[in-house]
């Protein structure tokens, strides 16, 4: 089994247009490098500076990966990690 | 071309004003294209310059549409003292690609502008709006 990752709109170029994909990982972060080494160009839209990026949100499951422990969040099989960008402006 | 319903535009509008002088924003959901269900979002920085929604109402309005087979044709927004045209931040942080940006200004208390732009790839472009009776 694996972590399930929901690629929004915006960023299925990097996953050849799939909703969804497969990563391992014990954490977040290392989810995040593992859905790198799959779909390239994917993290830096994630991470910036070592950081995730302000106006991108990050859950696992039903929480938001601020709230919890952010790119140290630990994540397990079975886990749905879902992206969305924030929806923002001025 | 964005196509929408009179009694949508009057939604969102009340929604602009009741908000006034902070930005109102929000969501019409739809399906091909066509905007149908009138979400209202909260705009988590109560601010007369910035809207963001609720990560966490977010998360919920999204999962709701998936499973509906929905997606946000409109994303709506207020400016309360400017015109109805996407500011900078706006254009930085729009990433629905398929979406109208619909901007309402409220700055003019007996006279609503309500325009709308798709903006992709940093780029803004003003689209007619047709109103159904």
């Amino acid at each position: 089994m694996a972590i399930e990752v929901r690629i929004p709109t915006i960023l299925r170029t990097y996953t050849g247009g799939a909703k969804a994909v497969d990563a391992e990982g014990a954490t977040l972060d290392e989810l995040i490098s593992n859905l790198e080494s799959l779909h390239p160009g994917l993290k830096d839209r994630l991470i910036d500076q070592g950081n995730l990026r302000r106006f991108v949100n990050v859950y696992l499951n039903d929480e938001d990966v601020r709230f919890l422990g952010g790119l140290g969040t630990p994540v397990s099989d079975g886990d749905t990690v879902t992206v969305l960008p924030a929806v923002a402006g001025g | 071309m964005l196509t929408i319903s009179q009694e949508l535009v009057d939604k969102i509008v009340a929604h602009a004003r009741a908000d006034h002088p902070d930005e109102a924003c929000g969501v019409i959901a739809g399906r091909e294209g066509v905007p149908e269900r009138f979400v209202p979002m909260e705009n988590a920085e109560r601010s007369p310059t910035f809207y963001r929604f609720d990560s966490m109402e977010q998360l919920r309005v999204w999962r709701d549409m998936d499973d509906r087979d929905e997606v946000p044709v409109v994303i709506y927004h207020s400016h309360t003292a400017t015109e109805a045209y996407p500011s900078r931040t706006d254009v930085t942080y729009a990433s629905e690609p398929d979406a109208h940006y619909v901007l309402v200004s409220t700055r003019d208390e007996d006279e609503t502008e309500f325009r709308s732009y798709r903006i992709l790839d940093g780029v803004i472009t003003e689209e007619e709006v047709r109103f159904l009776p």
